[in-house]
């Protein structure tokens, strides 16, 4: 009785084993296609060396000989006798772009009067609300500004309030050697911005004729965006 | 008397102001082999950069660290500059010769010592860092120390002497490199690995080891532990020259030579460590016990056959 229960119970599992293994091959066949596909190799390690004498003994040599180390110095021996590519930089700087965007200036115009008519586009287009504009109508009737704050603590020098700017009043000169030793010191207001637009004008001025072409070109080309 | 202890303080002095400069000379070579300029803001051309640094280490706050032993902590720097500086005594050749000339067993047996050092050093910081920094140090050392005594035996073979001035003479007729070129290659790994500087710094892995052995000090412990690094280095670039091209000490053409081959050897010191990548530890361990002793043992082998045949 046990015995043939036993039996039964084998050929249950042997016919439950055949049936899997039919059924495995079954869903083997449709994916069989991209099986092989993944079965693709490549050998990317290094090919096995050439067991010819020769071979073996050059290759001997070259590792008693020091052959790639003494590759490897001459190398670095070269780099010795290059040009370093440092400079002595508080006496030598590095070549700026004209398109550098450094410290902040407000611009004047040749007769002295300054740029800035208030339009406030620039305080709007701050992305780190760094600027801060007041303004009232002056006696002689033109609007200017009476505050004009830039914290250079906030400002993150994308050069937006530059490229709003309808009459290039505020500009980021080249300046950028600027640090101070107080957080105070870099809460701009507008006299602070004037005396670096009276200081740094002549860069300013170069810097804005060197790119005038490129901003018309841009201007005429993304003219659809703007 | 006097005038072994007078020469031996001179040499010393001599020694400490080359291991200031060679300082300046690898912070300079490195700065140029990896193209950028060195210190050069100090006086001329930064010249005086090595006084600039004594006198900013040896002018610091000496901490003590909670944890550390502190008689053997501050002793192990100064035992590791003495021993490095007794190195210099064979440089000597007044104090070689009235030592009975037995000069390189006294090399063998403080080679052997400063490893000692170094092992305190990491092991009364107390802290783990040091502590492993220490025992890779000190498995390195006496790794290659077994190479090294035994490529040294291949010279003393070949000229027969243990007497560091016999063998400078000897190579006044030929040089030994002629004969043991791969004995001076791998004596030179040997001194590199030895004086742990790259690319087997494993003493100071600064990847996974902060600083290695040294971590804990600082001011003047770190600044004389580091004399005496840079002092064997020195030493071993005599010893290379010395034994495989020999010279005379005293100014004649040979002497010269001597001299610019020690220079040399010296700055291949850092040349290697610009170029080349730090080993891995278990590579570096199979190169010698695997690779470097059988080499040196039947190159050995096949020189005492020579020597013996020859009756050199």
């Amino acid at each position: 009785m046990t015995l043939s229960t036993i039996t039964i119970f084998s050929v249950g599992r042997s016919a439950q084993r055949v049936l899997s293994h039919s059924l495995r091959a079954a869903s083997v066949v449709p994916g069989s296609q991209a099986t092989h596909r993944r079965s693709l190799w490549k050998d990317v390690s290094p090919p096995e060396p050439s067991m010819k004498w020769s071979d073996i003994t050059d290759r001997a040599a070259r590792t008693a000989f020091w052959g790639e180390m003494f590759t490897g110095l001459a190398m670095v021996f070269g780099h010795l006798l290059k040009e370093p590519a440092t400079i002595n930089y508080p006496f030598e700087k590095g070549p700026l772009s004209p398109r550098f965007r450094g410290e902040h200036a407000l611009r004047r115009y040749p007769s002295g009067e300054e740029r800035c008519i208030a339009c406030k586009l620039c305080e709007a287009i701050c992305p780190a609300q760094a600027i801060t504009i007041e303004a009232e109508p002056r006696a002689d009737g033109s609007r200017r500004t009476t505050r004009y704050d830039i914290d250079m603590t906030k400002c993150i020098y994308c050069g937006f309030c530059q490229e709003a700017c309808p009459v290039d009043a505020i500009v980021e000169g080249p300046n950028f050697e600027f640090s101070t030793e107080t957080r105070e010191e870099l809460l701009y207001n507008k006299e602070k911005l004037l005396t670096n637009g009276d200081k740094w004008e002549p860069e300013i001025a170069a810097n804005l004729q060197a790119e005038k072409k490129f901003l018309f070109f841009f201007s005429k080309k993304f003219s659809s965006i703007f | 008397m006097i005038i072994e202890l007078l020469s031996g303080i001179i040499s010393f002095i001599c020694a400490l102001v080359a291991v200031a400069f060679f300082t300046l000379l690898e912070r300079k070579g490195l700065g140029y082999f990896q193209i950028r300029k060195g210190p050069n803001k100090v006086g001329l051309m930064g010249l005086p950069q090595p006084m600039a640094d004594a006198v900013k280490l040896f002018s610091k706050e000496l901490i003590k660290p909670t944890l550390i032993n502190i008689f053997p902590f501050l002793i192990c720097p100064f035992m590791s500059l003495f021993l490095s500086l007794l190195l210099w005594l064979l440089y000597n050749n007044y104090f070689v010769c009235s030592m009975g000339g037995l000069s390189l067993l006294l090399f063998l047996c403080i080679s052997s010592l400063s490893v000692y050092s170094v092992m305190g050093a990491g092991w009364f910081s107390n802290s783990k860092y040091a502590l492993l920094g220490s025992v890779r140090a000190v498995a390195q050392s006496i790794s290659y120390e077994v190479s090294m005594s035994l490529i040294l035996m291949s010279c003393l073979i070949l000229s027969g002497s243990i007497n560091l001035s016999v063998i400078m003479n000897y190579q006044l007729f030929i040089w030994i490199v002629f004969v043991n070129f791969f004995m001076l290659i791998m004596w030179f790994v040997s001194c590199v690995a030895e004086t742990h500087r790259a690319p087997f710094d494993f003493a100071e892995g600064e990847s996974e080891l902060v600083s290695g052995f040294n971590i804990e000090y600082g001011g003047i412990g770190f600044a004389v532990l580091f004399m005496a690094e840079y002092s064997s280095i020195l030493f071993m670039s005599v010893l290379v020259v010395s034994l495989f091209f020999g010279g005379l000490l005293y100014i004649s053409f040979y002497g010269m030579l001597f001299y610019l081959m020690i220079g040399f050897v010296s700055f291949l010191f850092i040349w290697v460590r610009a170029s080349y990548p730090r080993y891995r530890y278990d590579l570096l361990m199979y190169l010698i016990w695997k690779s470097y002793l059988p080499s040196v043992l039947s190159i050995l082998m096949f020189l005492v056959m020579l020597v013996y045949f020859l009756n050199i």
